[in-house]
């Protein structure tokens, strides 16, 4: 922040959990993040307004939009953005915001990412079939008809391993996370 | 030539065709992939979405493991995503002072550590193309793909985000179209090859996902492609698995097979279909192996059942 600006805790809060995140100080509002989405159209906000809206201090606004769970982690903005923003990782500092705040109501994604890692700290590995049941029969019960053709091929091709894996020193594996959960995000 | 090997967790189940035909190409273009012991999941983008230092302390576990495992200097991966989060922590474990500290702090809490910079990461492709060589793969093709048309497909996280010592230009790579082009087949053009196959929104929003996946569907069809290939389990899974979910919602007809550039390879090698794992993708690549005289085998199909004609009380039904 420039002198003479009042004090503005959520982008110094941004800046702080994003490497290089000192870069959105520097952002042009040039819109070349928003034109190279692939699912900017299905945001709240574009890119360029979502950092204008955090310059702005809207931190409510920003933690509930839909548009860091709508970031497909393509790389294309942060590859074209002419001041070298991280701007995929920023949507990854405001993801772990909205959780840590539990400013999210409308959404699967935030709970589709969690039960992914749950999995994780469980096994040492991700396990796909369960992940799928466990997410769509919490949230999308429904939709498990349309989900059906899809999972029944996976399983007369072999393609879905019916068991989890574990690896053999899941211990060192959460002693490690556990560590690093209590430490700061950067 | 010896390398670290990362398979990552789709290895072992729905990309378990991937893994097979890297295996089988290993021996003739003499890669020695030496499996991480005891490795875990790279967490894919879920866990970063999470918390980050977590993240990175995950992705690390893998990168100290490797670095440790008898003189490893070079890991390779063959799945976009965990070459990526392995690169990237590496990378950015070395660029900020702060990450690396909290990530070997972390590492700590489970005796071990990593120092950035020990290892390189590879993405299998870079190690075909630029270890092994074209001209050694070209000499070694007994079956060219002569007349098959084929659509390179990069996907996002084999060449983005930049971080230094880029293999490819991000936008519009062409390291497996000269690949595809040494084994004989007709390599299309595909202003798409580094777009988006929608990754984990197949499950968040399926509607953004069957866009993405029409998009690149689309544009390999325009172009006459007779399979796309790939470079990325996801990728895979995407426009693989969810094509006739694609085709139903927005009335197309795609009928394209997607296939790994290994398996692309070991055809050109004149190994057979089956020991390539190709089989077992949902879109059948029989049609695309018949225009080069390979043979593949289906699973059997199961017999259909017979309907009861006695007169006793009906079956349940759901």
């Amino acid at each position: 922040m420039t002198e003479g600006q009042t004090k503005n805790d959520f982008l110094s809060e941004v800046i702080a959990k994003t490497a290089g995140g000192e870069t959105l100080l520097t952002c042009l509002q040039c819109g070349t993040c928003g034109g190279s989405c692939p699912s900017g159209p299905d945001m709240d906000y574009t890119p360029r307004k979502l950092f204008a809206m955090i310059q702005a201090d809207m931190k409510e606004e920003v933690l509930q939009s839909n548009t860091p769970w709508y970031c497909v982690s393509c790389y294309y903005c942060m590859t074209r953005c002419p001041k070298d923003i991280p701007i995929t990782d920023i949507m990854y500092t405001l993801k772990n915001m909205a959780v840590e705040a539990k400013y999210y109501d409308s959404s699967d994604a935030p709970d589709f990412s969690e039960s992914f890692i749950g999995y994780v700290e469980k096994y040492g590995r991700s396990f796909e079939l369960g992940l799928a049941t466990r997410y769509h029969l919490t949230h999308k019960p429904l939709s498990k008809f349309s989900y059906g053709p899809f999972a029944l091929g996976m399983l007369m091709k072999n393609r879905v391993s019916l068991t989890p894996e574990r690896i053999e020193n899941i211990d060192q594996l959460r002693a490690i996370l556990n560590k690093a959960k209590s430490l700061e995000v950067v | 030539m010896r390398y670290g090997y990362y398979p990552g967790c789709s290895l072992g189940s729905t990309a378990a065709p991937y893994d097979q035909s890297t295996k089988a190409i290993a021996k003739p273009l003499g890669l020695e992939l030496e499996e991480i012991h005891d490795w875990n999941c790279c967490g894919a983008t879920e866990y970063f979405s999470i918390q980050k230092t977590a993240a990175y302390a995950l992705v690390a576990r893998n990168l100290a493991l490797a670095a440790n495992q008898g003189g490893i200097t070079q890991l390779t991966a063959p799945c976009s995503a965990c070459y990526l989060n392995l690169r990237k922590t590496d990378n950015y474990m070395g660029k900020y002072p702060e990450i690396n500290a909290h990530t070997n702090e972390a590492l700590a809490a489970g005796g071990l550590s990593y120092k950035p910079g020990s290892l390189k990461v590879r993405h299998l492709l870079d190690v075909v193309v630029n270890d092994v060589g074209l001209d050694a793969i070209k000499e070694k093709v007994t079956s060219p793909l002569k007349g098959l048309r084929l659509a390179p497909y990069y996907g996002c996280l084999l060449v983005r985000p930049t971080l230094g010592e880029e293999v490819d230009d991000p936008e519009y790579p062409t390291h497996l179209d000269e690949l595809l082009d040494v084994v004989g087949a007709t390599v299309v053009d595909f202003p798409l090859k580094a777009h988006c196959c929608g990754g984990h929104m197949t499950q968040i929003s399926a509607d953004t996902a069957y866009e993405l996946i029409r998009r690149i569907l689309q544009n390999a069809d325009e172009y006459k492609a007779d399979a796309i290939v790939t470079v990325c389990p996801m990728c895979q899974l995407n426009l693989d698995a969810y094509q006739s979910q694609v085709n139903g919602h927005f009335g197309t007809s795609f009928n394209l097979p997607i296939l790994y550039f290994t398996q692309i390879i070991g055809l050109a090698f004149g190994m057979k279909p089956k020991e390539l794992g190709i089989g077992k993708e949902i879109v059948s690549a029989s049609p695309l192996l018949s225009k080069i005289g390979a043979e593949v085998e289906e699973p059997e199909a199961r017999p259909a059942r017979r309907r009861r004609d006695d007169k006793s009380l009906p079956m349940p039904k759901i």
